[in-house]
């Protein structure tokens, strides 16, 4: 055995890459709740891929098949429904972990100096992952798919001088039709995928080269012992391996409640109206689009049109999610997590929290002006939250912080 | 602020409300009660299959609900030669658009997207209009392409209308509730009953595997039960030396 190790190991760096990324990484010892996302992240990517194929080679990406395919999957395929809940159920719980995921990178500050590329190839994962669940969602051919994809399709068509001809281009036909499903179908399967795979890879290479934040926000890496190793860091396997398995079971648990229990989550993960085939010539009542995209969708409708241009809201929409961009430069404080930070931060991110999750709720509902109002109110605190983030960071008062991790 | 919080918690409640206009009775679901699901099979193919396909469902899918292959041939298989066929019609769709305005959808997964209180409450709720080209209406769905294909066996309703405001001070009649004018061979219970049967029937087709989903999916979480304590035991052992 060791004999083919060493045969392996002048030709491969096998041994030593399993020290740098597993046996020798050194985390953190204090990791909480809030650090299991990262693995889970990770472990519904692999879902998605596994079934994602499974579930391609049973599907027809063909405008007159495609809705078909879906119901065929569900009952003449062996075990297909399970495969099609599976894949329908990850794509609502990557953006459950990856939301969480982002938002302890916001109250542990692992934005800041030294990883602002790992928290910008992370932005560029969640924009490539709306992509993909945005493509993904036209597939199965319902009146949703079909209605959802028109509405942030001719979104495009908002841009001054080229909108026409863009979102014609991004159709590939004067409508939805058979061209644009056969193109997202590509997209989903392979492009984006391909991308998420590469971006992923990126964030972990960026992560283990400057190493893992912590809840306290503490450099494990500046007090080391006599063997070279961080004083308060731990190698990821076992200790995070045995650690994350127990994260992975009981999100398992949540996931499976989810596939067996409750797949349309009362229409949130699955929505009623995509039971019913595409309909160009049918509009339905209420146009939704999927929980994860409602805060945002949320913003566009905030936006009033100015001179009768939808294009302001399109810009504010975008900006929303391009401005998570700038975040590690937004923040002065001296410190990095909320632990020792003061009571403007906390305020800010609180409120901001709120904002996001209200505006999520409104999303869903139809606009009426109470509700476009508080859309509007919810609006300017999401971007108040970044723009006045410089001064509030800046001169709020901070607690000490501790040169060791605490428990 | 909390205000606000709880104002945006209370939201999704009050858009609900004001969209449920339609007061919908609870359907009689229960995928367990294999009689009525045959029973439904049986109106299913007799009154729906006709007009409406079920094009995703196989007759022999319905060996789930307790029938042989057997008597799926004898009693159920009218409109198609071999059980493994799906349930389609010889009805084409420019001609079913030419008399009913509109084609009459495909039923596979009419309770998925509908709801199975919809389906109960719609098929108890026509009535009497000769305003419409078929002569019926529908409390549930105004102005319906779809005639009354059970009267013969609920009778005819007829509606009793009441007189509201609206905001701008007019007044105008809505129907307050329907009313048995001619009887139909059945009693209203028997009739509810049969409507019951056929909306079980229509639920379990939109989603014949949900039955093995329910019964998979408690030995999956009872699995990851036990192996959720191995873990955490697992977790403990190797972090013991960890301070």
């Amino acid at each position: 055995m060791q004999k083919l190790l060493n045969w392996v190991d002048e030709r491969f760096p096998l041994t030593s890459t399993y020290k740098a990324h597993l046996s020798e990484y050194f985390a953190p010892k204090n990791f909480n709740f809030w650090y299991f996302f990262g693995s889970l992240a990770l472990l519904v990517l692999v879902i998605q891929i596994v079934s994602g194929i499974f579930l391609t080679m049973h599907y027809k990406p063909d405008a007159a098949l495609a809705f078909a395919s879906v119901e065929y999957i569900m009952r003449d395929v062996d075990y297909g429904w399970l495969i099609r809940y599976i894949h329908s159920t990850g794509a609502s719980m990557f953006f459950v972990v990856v939301y969480l995921h982002m938002f302890r990178g916001l109250i542990y500050g692992s934005y800041r100096q030294p990883r602002e590329l790992i928290w910008v190839f992370g932005v560029i994962i969640y924009l490539v992952l709306m992509g993909e669940a945005f493509m993904g969602y036209l597939l199965p051919w319902g009146q949703m798919s079909y209605w959802g994809a028109q509405v942030i399709i001719n979104l495009f068509s908002a841009v001054p001088f080229i909108g026409g001809a863009l979102s014609e281009w991004i159709r590939g036909d004067y409508v939805i039709g058979d061209a644009t499903l056969n193109r997202f179908f590509a997209f989903h399967v392979i492009a984006l995928p391909l991308a998420l795979l590469g971006l992923v890879v990126a964030h972990l290479v960026a992560l283990h080269e400057v190493g893992s934040n912590n809840p306290d926000g503490v450099e494990i890496k500046k007090l080391k012992g006599a063997d070279g190793h961080p004083l308060d860091g731990i190698p990821f396997h076992p200790y995070y391996t045995v650690k994350d398995i127990l994260g992975t079971v009981v999100f398992l648990m949540v996931f499976a409640a989810v596939v067996f229990f409750a797949p349309e989550m009362g229409g949130y993960f699955l929505e009623a109206n995509n039971f019913i085939p595409a309909d160009s010539l049918k509009t339905p009542e209420h146009i939704a689009p999927v929980w994860y995209f409602t805060p945002y969708y949320a913003i566009l409708r905030a936006i009033p049109p100015i001179f009768g241009s939808q294009f302001p809201g399109v810009a504010a929409m975008g900006i929303a999610v391009m401005i998570f961009f700038a975040l590690p430069w937004l923040d002065k404080s001296p410190v990095k997590s909320i632990r020792y930070r003061g009571p403007k931060f906390k305020i800010a991110l609180t409120l901001f929290v709120i904002a996001f999750i209200g505006l999520g709720i409104l999303g869903v509902l139809p606009a009426t002006p109470l509700y476009t109002l508080i859309s509007q109110i919810l609006s300017v605190v999401y971007f108040a939250f970044f723009l006045l983030m410089p001064w509030y960071t800046r001169n709020d008062s901070t607690k000490p912080v501790p040169e060791r991790v605490t428990q | 602020m909390k205000k606000l919080f709880f104002m945006l918690l209370a939201l999704p409640t009050l858009a609900m409300a004001s969209g449920a206009a339609i007061h919908l009775d609870h359907a009689p679901v229960n995928l367990n009660d294999q009689e009525s699901l045959q029973r439904g099979a049986r109106v299913f193919v007799n009154y729906c299959l006709n007009c409406h396909s079920a094009g995703y469902m196989r007759y022999n899918r319905m060996q789930d609900v307790g029938l042989t292959e057997a008597q799926i041939k004898e009693h159920l298989l009218y409109a198609a030669d071999k059980p493994g066929e799906t349930m389609s019609i010889a009805m084409r769709t420019a001609d079913a658009k030419a008399w009913f305005g509109a084609p009459p959808p495909d039923l596979s997964v009419i309770t998925r997207s509908r709801g199975a209180d919809w389906v109960y409450t719609y098929l108890r709720s026509f009535y009497r209009d000769d305003t419409r080209p078929t002569g019926w209406n529908n409390t549930v769905f105004d102005k319906v392409g779809m005639p009354h294909v059970l009267h013969e066996l609920q009778g005819q309703l007829a509606p009793v209308y009441r007189t509201e405001k609206s905001e701008d001070g007019k007044e105008h009649h809505v129907v307050d509730h329907l009313q048995l004018v001619k009887p139909g061979k059945l009693t209203q219970s028997e009739y509810d009953a049969l409507v019951g049967d056929l909306t079980n029937y229509l639920n379990w087709m939109g989603e014949p595997a949900k039955g093995d989903r329910m019964q998979i999916g408690l030995a999956v979480l009872l699995f990851l039960g036990i192996f959720y304590v191995v873990a955490f035991y697992l977790k403990k052992e190797f972090w013991k030396d960890v301070h």
